[in-house]
């Protein structure tokens, strides 16, 4: 004589699994439609003509689009690389040992670049780079760059200084003891357990300096056009599903670096 | 004695000079390319405009007079920048508007994630996660593509018949906030699920056990006790929210501005950038109240914890 | 003979009051000590109660086929290792968690439709789950004000809680700055002051040091005695089991091996776990060689006959075990009249009592626990050669 009525499970709100639901769903359907009709063959965005490869060929011969593609690659590439040494080299001097004088300071100004409004960054450099080219002339990549690298840091980080309190401060104690200089110990004990953390913020940064947008929008010379500063371009004129095709593979980008990511974070 | 003592303090100083010299290329980063022109920006913004963009060396007040009023071309008086006032306004309004939506939205996502078995969870989590790495702009042109006239939705609507003519769904308010709304959801629910994932649900049965009713329990029981990762998710979506470019750039055309918009306006075909460097200056003292407030809350609501 | 009609299953609507004018439950107890177990009416019921977790070959049998009648005003303890179920039987009855087969009944009615905050029933937890954003007050507050009482009686009946637990000062004090032993106690009340017609209570000692348990064990009781509200305990300690019950159900692996009084439970347990598990036992192999009058003549190895009781409509023939209890049997002269002979292999001596360790003759040890008193002292030592004796009726036979 089993209760023939529904059991009561505690931890289960009425709805919510059902608005749960809906939101992921929702969140997935725009990019998905954008996804499935980047293999339109028809112009068109909504109506549906067959399934073809034409949008992903047009792109791959875009020279617009390959030129703002290896921008991009290769100014995340600089401009991660910057940053996750400095913040792996600032991390270290923050998080081991005792605090020092001022190390709130440096601690609120590393992270300055997360609180300050991205366009209030953009025209801060603007006027900055736009004085400085007046000055010396120079309009080079130097200033993607160089911006690219300054709020790529906190994002590096964070992770890395996560990684590094999470791990055993004794283990250094130990290494010392077994007389390890400062750089050994560091080089045979730190680095290694520290890896994945820098990892962590160098794919971070990466990402983070491929989807600027606003920054790179308003310090860019003439011609410097990165991926995202391309679209933004394209988008504001007319359509060209071209663009579709482009931002199908950059999901697929970040779907790939999750993953890494996820991984990474579950071997800990 | 004092020679030990006089060999540790030396090793300490070194220490602490090494340290700084440790941090030193990421602090000349950022403050070259991040904080260090903040400064020359508020000297802009007491300067005079030029004319082709740029400023002159003259002192002026205009840029600050400009944010929030302006001289009638007419007569000559002084009155509220009209433009400036609903643009101020509809920012607020859209931030507000996309932080309690994502609120409601997000805090029954996160709940579910909470409440699914313990091996389940990360896969939510890499779920919501995925969004939230994808490109800012990207995000935006999906929502753009599906409100557009001649976009997918409006053609199933047409299409059933449901209505006669296309939805003008793109470039107004609604499309700046749908896409807000949908580009800052996932930041509001994943600091909620941090909190709630803390959360001991044994207190949940003991409210059950005391009479409290599902309604109860969620307003007196999980709702308040969750308040802190509340609190962060509604910043994370504020903050940005209200300093958004690319949403009312795509969504909302060149009418529907906010005040990035204006601001970056005010260095291309507006001209002005000691109004540019005024303006921006007003959003962050905005910001910096928003963060203030919060970091006033938490530690006092971390404080009332103990 | 109590009257229980179709009770409108409320908490406001109890039969036991307290602080002034206690239901006293004295009545039950002499109806139950009478052994005329029809009388009192059944509080909490289970009838064929099975539990799983989890599905198909994962699945696990926290509760098999668990039936049991607890009676009102009474405290009943449910008592095992841990594994046993009866943490699980606990949240069936309170709601949190419900029964895959069978029927839990509270004064006759089926409960399986109530979800816990229907059910009159309120939980002391384990970890006391004390709302940490509310204070001692407004905790013990929290159920009337669920239940919608008007202001006024909320705070009247806190106060009244605060004095029962000698907790007045510490009203307004927030729940993270109060002792465990304070938190306990808070839990009690918060459970106690909607006035529930059965409290149940999930090891609710087990955090405390031994002199705060000891005293709470006492407390306990008197609450039980003085609000007559039924109690179902829990606990996997056997001390306190024996020392708090009025009636005791010995659970293990999703069972109820064994339902009874404390003096029942210890004196005459019917199944090896039972005996293993409350208390020190000797465990003698024998031989069936008559029941006569709900007694069974047992041949014990060595030779000679004792007489065990046995458990309910248990009749064997042939080979049984039986367990006498230390302090039931005495150290006697070798030979003679001696039940059991062997040889003592260890005295220890434990303060209040010693126990003496024999290795019996025909293999395996028997021991032996003897008050240590002025006039009887224990006079045997290691390697003597003694013997057991032992009486009638102070041997049980097991059902297994």
């Amino acid at each position: 004589m089993a209760a023939a009525t529904k059991p009561f499970i505690v931890n289960r709100m009425p709805g919510f699994g059902t608005m749960a639901i809906a939101v992921f769903l929702m969140l997935y359907l725009p990019i998905s439609l954008l996804i499935i009709f980047s293999f339109n063959e028809r112009e068109s965005l909504a109506v549906w003509g067959g399934f073809s490869w034409r949008w992903y060929e047009a792109a791959w011969q875009n020279r617009d689009i390959k030129d703002a593609a290896f921008r991009s690659l290769w100014l995340a590439g600089f401009a991660a690389t910057i940053a996750t040494a400095a913040a792996t080299l600032a991390a270290i001097a923050t998080t081991r040992g005792k605090p020092f004088l001022g190390m709130t300071t440096v601690y609120a100004v590393i992270n300055m670049p997360l609180m300050v409004p991205e366009i209030v960054t953009a025209v801060a450099l603007l006027i900055f780079f736009a004085w400085i080219k007046v000055a010396t002339g120079y309009t080079g990549a130097a200033y993607l760059v160089a911006a690219h690298a300054a709020f790529c840091v906190p994002f590096a980080y964070l992770p890395i200084r996560a990684r590094l309190e999470s791990m055993d401060a004794t283990l250094e104690v130990a290494a010392a003891d077994l007389y390890a200089s400062p750089w050994q110990a560091f080089r045979r004990i730190t680095l290694p357990l520290l890896w994945p953390g820098i990892i962590a913020g160098f794919m971070l940064a990466f990402v983070i300096s491929l989807d600027d947008v606003v920054i790179t929008e308003h310090i860019k010379s003439a011609g410097m056009e990165t991926l995202p500063t391309y679209m933004l371009g394209q988008l504001r004129r007319s359509m060209s599903p071209e663009v579709n095709a482009v931002s199908a593979i950059f999901f697929l980008l970040s779907v790939v670096l999750v993953t890494f990511f996820f991984f990474l974070n579950r071997k800990k | 004695m004092t020679a030990a003592r006089e060999v540790a303090e030396a090793a300490e100083r070194r220490d602490v000079r090494n340290r700084w010299y440790l941090t030193a290329p990421a602090l000349i980063i950022i403050m070259l390319a991040a904080i260090g022109p903040l400064f020359i920006m508020v000297v802009y913004s007491f300067l005079g405009k030029g004319d082709y963009g740029g400023v002159t060396a003259a002192f002026s007040t205009d840029a600050w007079f400009g944010v929030l009023l302006e001289r009638d071309i007419f007569d000559d008086t002084l009155g509220f920048a009209d433009a400036h006032m609903i643009i101020f306004w509809r920012s607020v309004r859209l931030a507000g508007v996309t932080t309690i939506l994502t609120l409601l939205l997000g805090f029954p996502t996160a709940y579910f994630i909470t409440t699914r078995p313990e091996k389940q969870r990360d896969i939510w989590l890499f779920l919501v996660t995925i969004p939230f790495w994808t490109n800012l702009l990207i995000r935006t042109f999906a929502i753009q593509e599906l409100i557009r006239r001649d976009g997918i939705i409006n053609n199933v609507l047409t299409g059933l018949g449901i209505v006669d003519e296309p939805l003008q769904m793109l470039n107004t308010d609604f499309a700046i906030g749908l896409g807000m709304v949908y580009v800052y959801l996932p930041l509001m629910v994943l600091p909620i699920y941090a909190s709630m994932e803390k959360l001991d649900f044994r207190m949940v049965e003991a409210g059950y056990d005391l009479y409290a009713g599902r309604l109860a329990v969620l307003r007196r029981i999980i709702i308040p006790l969750v308040k802190p990762g509340i609190i962060a998710g509604s910043i994370l979506v504020f903050i940005p929210a209200l300093g958004a470019y690319v949403a009312p750039a795509l969504l909302g055309g060149g009418r529907n501005m906010m005040i990035s918009n204006l601001i970056s306006l005010q260095f291309g075909q507006g001209r002005n950038w000691p109004l540019g460097a005024a303006l921006s200056i007003t959003l962050m003292a905005i910001v910096m109240v928003a963060l203030l407030v919060y970091v006033r809350n938490a530690s006092r609501s971390s404080a009332r914890a103990h | 003979m109590w009257q229980r009609g179709v009770a409108p299953l409320t908490a406001g609507n109890a039969t036991c009051k307290l602080a002034a004018g206690f239901t006293s439950k004295n009545k039950t107890q002499d109806l139950i000590l009478a052994g005329d177990r029809m009388v009192s009416a059944a509080a909490v019921e289970a009838k064929n109660v099975t539990k799983i977790f989890g599905v198909g070959q994962d699945g696990v049998r926290a509760l098999d086929r668990v039936s049991v009648t607890i009676r009102e005003n009474e405290f009943f303890t449910l008592l095992g290792p841990s594994g046993c179920g009866k943490t699980t039987l606990l949240r069936l009855i309170a709601g949190f968690d419900f029964p895959t087969e069978g029927e839990i009944l509270l004064y006759g009615q089926d409960i399986a439709p109530l979800p816990p905050y229907k059910r009159p029933v309120n939980t002391v937890f384990q970890n006391y789950s004390l709302f940490p954003h509310m204070t001692v007050g407004q905790n013990i507050g929290f159920g009337l004000e669920m239940l919608g009482k008007p202001k006024a009686e909320v705070d009247a009946r806190v106060t009244e809680m605060l004095r029962l637990v000698r907790m007045e000062e510490l009203r307004n004090r927030k729940t993270s700055q109060i002792s465990g032993g304070q938190q306990q106690r808070v839990a009690l009340a918060r459970a106690l002051a909607p006035q529930p017609k059965v409290l149940l209570l999930d090891e609710p000692l087990s955090a405390l040091d031994y002199k705060l348990r000891k005293d709470m064990q006492i407390e306990l009781k008197r609450l039980q005695n003085e609000t007559g509200i039924t109690f179902i305990f829990v606990t996997h300690d056997q001390e306190e089991a024996l020392t708090m019950s009025d009636r005791i159900a010995v659970m293990s692996k999703g069972h109820i091996l064994q339902v009874g009084s404390p003096r029942e439970i210890y004196d005459h347990p019917a199944e090896r776990f039972v005996a293993n598990f409350i208390g020190e036992t000797n465990f003698l192999k024998g031989d069936v060689a008559g029941i006569a009058g709900g007694k069974a003549d047992v041949r014990l190895a060595g030779g000679t006959a004792v007489a065990a009781t046995l458990p309910e409509g248990f009749a064997p023939n042939g080979g049984v075990t039986v367990v006498i209890r230390p302090e039931h049997a005495q150290v006697a002269p070798a030979g003679g009249r001696a039940t059991l002979n062997g040889t003592v292999e260890n005295v220890v001596y434990f303060g209040t009592d010693t126990h003496i360790h024999l290795r019996l003759d025909e293999g395996g040890e028997f021991i032996v626990r003897q008050q240590n008193s002025r006039d009887r002292p224990v006079t045997v030592v290691q390697g003597d050669k003694a013997g057991v004796l032992i009486g009638d009726n102070v041997a049980q036979v097991l059902r297994d």
